[in-house]
This record gives structure tokens, sequence and C-alpha cells, in this order.
């Protein structure tokens, strides 16, 4: 499970979007049965999504993961003895003790998916004004020669991945908590 | 009155060795569990609390059966009615002290009842700081208050005095003391030091080489802190005769040995 969900780390994006694509694909037997109750994921926004979060998913898992294994284990021991079931264990004490792992997932899987390209090409097919994302653009950009638009994309996506970093970097680190002060 | 035979491989200090034990904790009762680090002590509140599994054994409590591995029997820790104080406290850092205690409510929010324990604990100074902000032994003194709260049948505490100073490992025996009285409560409390906590408890159980055998208040207090028995008598300060019978160790019994050689007032005899 965790091989699994650790793979889209290491193999290349156009690989999961070419198998996605397979998948999803009305010609095979699942992307038929999504057919038949009425969702397309191949070349469609939601497809898109879909993908992303698949993709995105070890970069959300792997801080939650490695937040939890550094509770300590009293934690969850003192709830249950407390009577406390397993889900509400997990909502009321895990999850709120580990909430700089929780942004650090959150922030990286979405600035992770912003940089997209390979799986989002695949599934998505860069159609204009539906599953265009901004980093095909400033591929398609470059191909046509317009360099000011290429530079305008590519700018606005540094930014926007800088600004998050560093805001993550400062809650995590206690900045901001401390300058509140 | 709680049951339970217990088996389990366990790792100590010295390799894997085999606890087995069978003992029996009648209600009401203080247990003082000890024996050296690594001995197996915690692993038997842990299975006590539901917490570990044995490999094979019967844990009852009154007529309910907590676990009996012949029938795969094994009742959740949530089930178990049971009070466990970690060595490490395990306070949720996420709330104040009063939230802690709230939170560990089975039932919904009893006002009264928390306020009766946060007085019983004095912790009404504490009670909106976090837990992080506590020193060890008002941490203790909240993961007590926390673990009672509930009414549990058993209280299972582990080394809940180790690690802090003198005079707070008093003050938090006192409050050991009140809970297990108020709350008619069956404790069982892992200790490797029994310094001091004799006046508290009803029997001592030792483990040593994965066996419990029962042994007196005194031979596990010498053995803890090499006691020497002896008798001090002094004439002239008070000015009649007493005869203290004592229980010091070796270093306060050397002292004394020391100054009645100097002093004729106070005289020693083993």
């Amino acid at each position: 499970m965790e091989a699994l969900i650790t793979m889209p780390l290491v193999l290349p994006p156009t690989v999961i979007g070419f198998y996605l694509l397979v998948a999803f694909s009305p010609s095979y037997a699942l992307g038929g049965w999504l057919g038949s109750i009425g969702l397309q994921f191949v070349f469609t926004f939601e497809g898109l999504v879909l993908a992303s979060v698949i993709y995105s998913l070890p970069f959300m898992v792997q801080p939650i993961q490695s937040g939890l294994t550094n509770l300590a284990p009293s934690l969850a021991e003192a709830a249950y003895l407390l009577g406390k079931s397993k889900i509400t264990t997990l909502i009321r004490v895990l999850l709120p003790n580990i909430k700089p792992s929780l942004l650090t997932g959150i922030v990286l899987a979405f600035a992770h998916t912003i940089g997209e390209f390979g799986v989002v090409l695949m599934i998505g097919g860069s159609i204009p004004g539906k599953t265009k994302v901004a980093s095909i653009a400033i591929y398609d950009e470059v191909e046509t020669l317009d360099y000011a638009m290429a530079n305008a994309y590519s700018l606005l996506l540094f930014l926007v991945t800088f600004l998050i970093l560093v805001v993550v970097y400062l809650v995590n680190g206690g900045y901001l908590n401390r300058m509140w002060k | 009155m709680i049951h339970c035979q217990l088996n389990k491989q366990l790792r100590g200090a010295s390799g894997i060795f085999e606890l087995n034990i069978d003992a029996q904790f009648p209600a009401r009762t203080f247990t003082i569990l000890f024996g050296e680090s690594g001995a197996g002590k915690t692993s038997i509140l842990r299975m006590l609390a539901g917490l570990m599994t044995p490999e094979h054994g019967l844990i009852t409590s009154q007529n309910q059966v907590w676990f009996d591995s012949s029938k795969k029997i094994y009742l959740k820790p949530q089930l178990r009615k049971g009070a466990f104080v970690f060595q490490d406290q395990g306070l949720f850092p996420n709330m104040t002290v009063r939230k802690n205690l709230e939170f560990a409510q089975r039932q919904s929010n009893q006002k009264k009842l928390i306020d009766e324990i946060i007085e019983l604990f004095e912790l009404g100074d504490l009670q909106h700081l976090s837990p992080i902000n506590l020193s060890g032994g008002q941490k203790q003194k909240v993961a007590l208050a926390r673990s009672i709260i509930n009414q549990p049948n058993i209280l299972l505490l582990d080394e809940p005095l180790s690690a802090l100073d003198r005079r707070t490992r008093l003050m938090l025996q006192e409050y050991i003391q009140k809970a297990h009285k108020e709350f008619k409560l069956t404790t069982i409390m892992v200790s490797h030091d029994l310094s001091e906590i004799h006046k508290i408890t009803d029997r001592v159980l030792k483990l040593e080489e994965g066996v419990i055998s029962e042994v007196t208040v005194e031979t596990a207090f010498g053995e803890t802190n090499k006691l020497i028995k002896g008798s001090i008598i002094s004439s002239k300060a008070i000015g009649e005769n007493i005869k203290l019978e004592i229980l010091v160790s070796r270093e306060a019994y050397e002292m004394l040995e020391k100054r009645s050689k100097d002093d004729d007032e106070i005289r020693l005899c083993k």
C-alpha cells in the first residue's frame, strides 16, 4: 500500500497519465462503466483533478504519516483507555497535534499540482479554456515563439509557488507566532 | 477482584525471557509491583489495560472476562473501564488542563464532577494552562485526575513517582492515596524504587525473572534501599528514654552511627 502510494514520486508523470488515460477511456471496462453512470474523466477538467489527486497523493501522505509516527504512542492509548473510538481519537487528538505536518502536506500537494505537466497533458489533453493549465500554456507559448506571454505565465507561477513555500516555513517555524507576541 | 494469568515472551536487558505470572488483585487494595527495569512490569500493566495481548492467558475482572486466549476473547481497552497513568503522562497538548478533563468524560459534560476533581487535586490555578507549560509533577497530577474521571474499576500507575524531586514525590503520593481512597479503586502501581511509598500500599509484589512473588513491605523496601533495621535510643534531649524502631538507608545509618559516637544523646543498636 505504502509502495503504491509512493509510486508517483518516482514514476514518470507520463506513465501515470497514460495508464489513467487508458483506464478512464470509454472503450475499456472502468471508463465504460463510469460513462454509463454519466462520468467522463478523459479530456475533462474533472479527470484532470482526479489525476492530480492521485499524482500528488504521496506529497500529502508522507508528511502526515511522519507526523503521526512522531507523536507519542501514549496519546492515542490514553484516548482509547478513556473510552474514545479510533475515529474520535484521530479527529480530536491525533490530527490537531500534527497541524504543521497537515499544513506541509496540503501546501506541498497544492504547489506540486500547480507545476504538474505530464499527467494533465495526457489526461486533460490541453483543451483551451477547459483543461489547459498554466504550465502547459507556457510550453505552448514557447512553441509559438511568444516569449513575452511565456514569461508572464512563468513569472506568475514562480511567485505563487515561492509565496506558498514562504508562508509554510513561516508558520511551521513559529515566526508568525513570535512576531505576534 | 481482578485475576490474571499472563504468558508472554518479552525482550529484557539480558535477552528474551518468558513472563509467566498468575496474580490476583482484590478489590480496593493497593498493590505495588516492583522489579528491575526491563523485568516486564510495564508490560503487565499494558496487558491488564488491553494495550498489549499476552500469548496465552486469562484476565477477569469481577465476573467480566477481559481476555481469554482459549476462547479467543479480547475486550478492547475502551470497554475495560481501566485507568492508566503513563510514564510520559499522555496529556493532550492541543487542549488545556480543563479541556483534557472534559474530553476524558464518557458521559457528556458533567461540570460538577469536573469542578470536584479540580478541587480535589488542587488544579484550580492550572486549569486553563496548556500541558506544555506544566512541570513534571503537575503533569502527573493532571494525568491522575484525568484517568479517574470516569470512575474506573482499576487504576494502573506506571512509575508515576520517578523523575520527580523528593518534595513533589511526597505531594503526589498524597494525591494518589486520596484518589485510591475517595474513588474506592483497585490500584496497581509499578515502581523500581520503594522509598517512602510503603505507607500507602497493602502489599508488594516482586517481579523477577518473569515470575511474581509476594514479599513483605520491609523486604521489598530493604532491597531497594539496602535497609538496616535499628533502634535509636535518645535520653537527655527529651528527658526520658525513648526507643524508636527505625528503618533507614545504609547511608543514613552510617551517619547516625557516626554521630552516636561523639554524642551520647543518641545511642544506636542493631
